[in-house]
């Protein structure tokens, strides 16, 4: 947290589908340890930044560029195909709503886990096996589901079998599209102390999507909140859920049912 | 030396655009200073603004004007002014603040909501466990809650998980908003001897008291919310 240099750097990211803004003059800094929300309801750009950033979808205008773990900042548009697809498979996690776009769905938890250690370089059978093994109970998931596929888990395993797989190269950056979105609440809780402890302890830094507020509040150091693609307020979590200014902020943060 | 915090001419308001965007003026113009080892008391009638300040002291608020200037370890901080990060290091280095009440999170237990903060300015976990241990003891919290989540705590059990979070890093500066509200005697007794420890220990220290037994056995200063007033 006291490092000085950002992990990531974003500057004017700027993308438009034929005529309509996906989102616009995008800008900010994610420091190591820190973990950053993007917030506001569907249709707001949220999800289209976190896809642009990781370039799942090339952007018209602006530059991403990330710390590598040589120490230089490095423009992402500039790296080779082969460069980002490193990043992609062990310096980057990623966290999805729908469990079936992080997992292979028929393949077994243990293989889950195993492909990504796997695509990092490990080539020891008993060593990726028993590193899947000690994930899954970090993730508290009975080690003995080992052998199961993620389409026998309940929704709330399936997201935390994602969670496992994302970490388990030691990533340094984390991307989370609504990771707790469309469980129970008490399924959602057990999640959101998950990430949380797991965030705290391994010191990584985190890009969060959500339109759940809560969500922010309980993982997040600072918010930023889209409207219409673009960045209309930010600050620190507090600060903006506490002390909101902007007409829309205050409208989210008002349409909040008390528990 | 110069004073661990300084507050000149700060006002807030809040704009309420969702009610046609009335403005809603909370405090004008308030200065005031506290020392390191000096407790000063809030005082001053509901809706006057002392828990505001607080807030706007540890950065959950912004303000409209003014400074609120922070000077501990050499570092000099206007909090009017500091980005995000620089205020988030400063609660983890040199502002605690105790609130009202618990922001429980699900599921962390007794134990590691008050070892946090010091396992976030370095302790190793197990050292800060013993200390948030004895701190929690010392508070008469009973060992049989330490190992669960505080949201099933009593108000009283809550708040003193709260002081024993709040009060057990050695803070520049403290926040106290309303610290012995929820208190029995034997227990307001404790949290007194806690803050006095904490001013010998050269904390500068701004407390929201009502109970006027408590105001008098920390308080060396009253400031009166009376004169926040942004009508005044």
């Amino acid at each position: 947290m006291t490092d000085d240099a950002p992990l990531l750097s974003v500057r004017g990211v700027t993308k438009w589908y034929g005529r309509r803004l996906g989102c616009r003059d995008v800008g900010f800094d994610l420091y190591p340890g820190e973990v950053i929300a993007i917030v506001g309801e569907s249709g707001s750009g949220k999800s289209t930044l976190l896809r642009l950033l990781t370039r799942q979808a090339d952007i018209d205008a602006g530059t991403v560029s990330y710390r590598m773990r040589d120490g230089s900042l490095r423009d992402l548009s500039a790296l080779t195909d082969a460069e980002r697809a490193v990043l992609r498979r062990t310096d980057w996690g990623f966290v999805h709503q729908d469990a079936s776009f992080g997992l292979r769905m028929s393949v077994s938890a243990g293989g889950n886990i195993g492909e990504r250690l796997m695509s990092a370089g490990a080539r020891h059978y008993g060593d990726i096996r028993a590193e899947a093994a000690r994930w899954l109970a970090r993730v508290e998931i009975d080690q003995a589901r080992i052998d199961d596929t993620p389409d026998t888990f309940s929704g709330g395993m399936r997201q935390r079998l994602q969670i496992a797989c994302s970490l388990v190269t030691g990533p340094r950056l984390i991307f989370m599209d609504e990771p707790t979105g469309g469980l129970d609440v008490s399924v959602q809780a057990r999640i959101l102390d998950l990430l949380r402890g797991l965030v705290v302890d391994l010191g990584l830094s985190a890009l969060i999507v959500t339109h759940d507020l809560g969500v922010a509040r309980l993982l997040s150091h600072r918010i930023m909140v889209m409207k219409a693609g673009e960045v209309i307020e930010s600050g620190l979590t507090d600060r903006v859920l506490d002390d909101p200014r902007e007409p829309y902020t205050q409208l989210l943060v008002s349409s909040i049912l008390p528990a | 030396m110069k004073p661990v915090l300084e507050i000149s001419g700060v006002s807030k308001s809040f704009t309420m655009h969702l009610q046609g965007g009335v403005s809603l003026p909370v405090m004008a113009d308030v200065t005031f200073d506290v020392r390191a080892g000096e407790c000063v008391a809030i005082v001053g009638p509901s809706g006057a603004g002392k828990s505001s300040v607080l807030k706007m002291i540890y950065g959950s608020y912004g303000c409209d004007s003014g400074r609120i200037v922070v000077t501990h370890g050499g570092e000099i901080t206007d909090l009017v002014q500091a980005p995000p990060r620089q205020i988030l290091a400063l609660r983890r280095e040199t502002i605690g603040y105790v609130s009202q009440f618990l922001r429980a999170v699900p599921r962390v237990p007794a134990l590691d909501v008050v070892a946090e903060p010091l396992v976030a300015l370095g302790a190793a976990r197990e050292e800060a466990r013993d200390r948030a241990a004895a701190m929690l003891t010392r508070l008469n919290v009973p060992q049989r809650l330490f190992g669960l989540p505080p949201a099933t705590f009593s108000g009283g059990e809550q708040q003193r998980v709260n002081i024993a979070r709040g009060l057990l890093p050695d803070y520049a500066l403290l926040l106290l908003d309303e610290p012995t509200a929820s208190l029995d005697a034997k227990n307001r007794a404790v949290v007194v001897d806690l803050i006095n420890a904490r001013k010998r220990g050269g904390a500068a220290i701004i407390a929201i008291v009502h109970d006027e037994d408590v105001r008098d056995a920390i308080a060396d200063r009253i400031v009166d919310a009376a004169h926040f007033s942004a009508a005044a």
